[in-house]
């Protein structure tokens, strides 16, 4: 995998998910993603940024084009120096949080993008990895 | 601080979301929904989120909390607009937003809150409950 464009972006308050989910979708047009796609891609991004700054007081966002294959793809990194994940597992089913959310965060946006990675350590931080590919279904 | 505007219709309230929302916003448009719902008496509130391009799961609970809320207060919410990326984007999410109304478009909406609160018919009103 080759990158092509990468940009980091700090989070620390709200209204940088705004901003950071504009560029995520800036990226995905460039790059040619379908209107589905694309929201796929920014709704995913919401839910990664949020839980860094409820969870982790914010992190970085990196946003990358890459390629793969002769196919280009949008990948976003979330990094955080939070308290990290105790148990992954349940973290990854529907309905569990540890917040008073909905319990959708993770498991939703690993639905909604191609590829999902999440690396965690208890009190380090966790670092979450997704890329949308631009003819991903 | 931004604000998002409700116009008063009648017996109806209006809001157009014409921003993306964030957190701090969307809870700050469901107070204020709730707060007019009571001030106003209004028996229904429609949301037009045809300018909106994305709901994430914060943002699908505040519509979901909003229904609720109105509900007990005697009013039906009808979310009407929604962009097909962003349905088909929801439901993959896990988010079907149970308990609340839609419509697709604002005219269709008035409509569905009309016959909500019974300004039809019965048998129109029947009708409206094989479409939902």
């Amino acid at each position: 995998m080759m990158t092509l464009t990468k940009e980091k972006l700090t989070i620390l308050r709200e209204p940088d998910v705004i901003f950071f989910r504009n560029k995520a979708k800036e990226y995905a047009v460039k790059i040619g993603m379908s209107l589905v796609g694309q929201t796929k891609l920014i709704t995913a991004a919401s839910e990664l940024v949020r839980n860094m700054l409820r969870y982790a007081n914010g992190g970085e966002a990196i946003l990358e084009i890459v390629v793969r294959n002769n196919i280009k793809g949008v990948r976003l990194t979330f990094a955080d120096k939070g308290p990290g994940i105790k148990d992954v597992k349940q973290a990854m089913q529907d309905g569990f949080s540890t917040g008073k959310s909905l319990g959708l965060g993770l498991p939703g946006a690993k639905r909604l993008s191609n590829e999902f990675d999440l690396k965690s350590e208890v009190g380090k931080g966790t670092t979450v990895t997704i890329i949308r590919w631009k003819n991903g279904l | 601080m931004d604000k998002i505007p409700i116009l008063k219709m009648g017996e109806f309230l209006l809001v157009t979301i014409q921003v993306d929302l964030y957190d701090r916003l969307a809870l700050a448009l469901e107070n204020d929904l709730i707060n007019m719902v009571s001030k106003t008496e209004a028996r229904g509130v429609l949301i037009d989120i045809s300018a909106v391009s994305i709901v994430d799961s914060f943002m699908g609970r505040i519509l979901g909390n909003i229904a609720s809320m109105s509900k007990i207060m005697d009013a039906e919410t009808v979310v009407v607009g929604m962009q097909p990326a962003v349905a088909i984007t929801l439901v993959e999410l896990g988010l079907t937003l149970t308990g609340v109304y839609t419509a697709l478009d604002v005219e269709k909406g008035m409509e569905l809150l009309r016959s909500k609160i019974g300004y039809l018919p019965l048998d129109e009103e029947n009708l409206y409950d094989d479409l939902n």
